[in-house]
């Protein structure tokens, strides 16, 4: 299992105090980029391969060999016993139906370079799916990953207040949250919280298109029609949804956080503002 | 059991409930059906003691015998739609030979495409609707998902309305009261043959003069 990592050296967040500035540190306090006069998307991606980052995919697991995902740096699976504890343990039974496989290849097409996780959530006998989602991202958000991919959502309000905790602490944390919408006109969490990327679909082919949304909840639209995506058994198939959204828009984080390392959620939320097609990415 | 409730139950129990409810079903899958011009839609309720999905409602292939046919919920795509509680679109299902041998053990007939969608009521979900083999002229766009989201809802209401109904069957069913008597006295009267109910309707009738009767008094 890979160990935590520590955030970069620049990361003064902790040792400031939390509630003011004093004069004298105004000085000190240093955003740790470089931001040109115009960001472009060259500037934020241009030659990334994803090199470094830290992506997990928290889904049903990811079939390790499978020809599009390629090297799994580790996998882990949430296990709820019969007293209902939750435990995290070694995955070996990779993905069951398909769905964490698909969205892991997409963040490798786009991030060849990334290092790719596997945290399972669900799968076969879930009956508690929400809980064990949120141990999952408790857990995954403890090791300090620097995106998580969630093509998934919970309805359960029950949930809603402990998920919000858990994607303000990601956000403070350094650890990207990206999260589909729902398809159907439905409440579901965490993708509604603002401290995440939400993700929804847009028709268009090209993989790193990807527009923002003026109308939030969701803020970003990416590729979601028609995509090859891996499945099991090593396969392909063609399919569509915001869960293929999500990992397209996990790819090109990891992509700009490979190349800017020190971006804080709220820093790299601003660059795709910057660089989505409907704003200064294509014009 | 408060006597209101006891009086919906009862309400509902002997309006057939069940067959009414069924023929929505049938109609949402029928209509789902047409409108993408597909070979084949049908509706799963999710049955939460057992952890099964079941087919509640087929509309073209595999119509005839599908009905009440189980499977483990979380059984291939259909079942990831209902842990995931979102929709998932996949065409060439065919490369996935894990999934084709599985559907064709289960069902006798292995599709190219499947649309699948959530039937989600409140804050839980009650099961799946899916779409099988759509006019390949069709190509797969966001309205069409719009589309199906709109009649997953309808699907999720009929199926809320069915389970409701077998729930207040099954509280009849276990009631000592009189009510339950009352029911379940509607129930196999319903379930008669022709030559047996008309004289049962005319045992009633008169059972109905002589209380009437009895209430003038």
């Amino acid at each position: 299992m890979a160990e935590p990592e520590k955030k970069p050296e620049h990361y003064t967040g902790e040792t400031l105090p939390a509630w003011s500035l004093p004069a004298a540190a105004s000085q000190e306090i240093g955003i740790g980029v470089e931001w040109p006069e115009r960001v472009t998307a060259d500037w934020a991606l241009g030659g990334s391969t994803g090199a470094g980052v830290r992506v997990c995919i928290l889904d049903s697991g990811v079939q390790p060999d499978h020809p599009l995902v390629g090297e799994l740096e580790g996998a882990v699976a949430l296990r709820k016993d019969d007293e209902g504890q939750i435990h995290v343990e070694d995955d070996t039974e990779g993905d069951l139906c398909g769905h964490g496989t698909a969205c892991a290849g997409i963040v490798r097409s786009l991030a060849p370079d990334a290092r790719i996780f596997s945290v399972r959530v669900l799968g076969a006998g879930f009956k508690g799916s929400g809980a064990v989602l949120l141990e999952g991202l408790r857990w995954a958000i403890s090791e300090g990953f620097d995106v998580i991919n969630m093509s998934l959502s919970t309805t359960k309000k029950q949930f809603s207040g402990l998920l919000h905790e858990l994607a303000d602490s990601a956000y403070f944390r350094r650890t990207v949250l990206v999260a589909s919408a729902h398809n159907m006109p439905v409440e579901s969490y965490p993708w509604r919280f603002s401290s995440v990327i939400s993700v929804g679909s847009h028709e268009e082919q090209d993989p790193r298109t990807f527009f923002y949304n003026p109308s939030p909840p969701v803020e970003f639209f990416a590729r979601g029609v028609n995509v090859d995506v891996a499945w099991v058994g090593g396969a392909t198939v063609r399919s569509s949804g915001n869960s293929f959204a999500t990992p397209h828009m996990s790819g090109i984080c990891t992509l700009i956080l490979a190349k800017h390392p020190e971006l804080t959620p709220f820093q790299l939320k601003s660059v795709l503002y910057l660089i989505a097609s409907n704003v200064g990415g294509r014009k | 059991m408060t006597d209101n409730n006891l009086q919906a139950a009862v309400s509902a129990g002997v309006m057939s409930a069940e067959n009414e409810h069924r023929a929505l079903l049938q109609s949402i899958v029928e209509v789902a059906r047409a409108i993408f011009s597909a070979k084949a839609s049908s509706i799963f309720l999710h049955d939460e003691s057992a952890d099964e999905l079941v087919f509640e409602a087929v509309a073209g292939e595999g119509s005839d015998s599908l009905i009440g046919t189980r499977f483990p919920s979380s059984t291939g795509i259909a079942g990831f739609v209902l842990v995931t509680r979102q929709p998932l679109v996949i065409e060439d299902l065919q490369q996935d030979p894990r999934f084709a041998r599985e559907t064709a053990e289960s069902t006798g007939y292995v599709p190219k495409s499947m649309m699948s969608v959530p039937l989600l009521h409140e804050e839980g979900v009650l099961g799946v609707l899916n779409v099988l083999d759509r006019s390949e002229k069709i190509e797969f766009s966001l309205s069409q998902m719009e589309l199906l989201g709109l009649f997953a809802n309808q699907a999720a209401i009929a199926l809320d309305l069915l389970q409701r109904a077998r729930h207040a069957r099954a509280v009849l069913a276990e009631s000592g009261s009189d009510a339950g008597v009352v029911s379940r006295l509607a129930s196999a009267l319903e379930g008669l043959e022709e030559e047996q109910r008309e004289p049962a309707l005319r045992l009633l009738a008169a059972l109905d003069d002589v209380l009437r009767a009895d209430v003038a008094f």
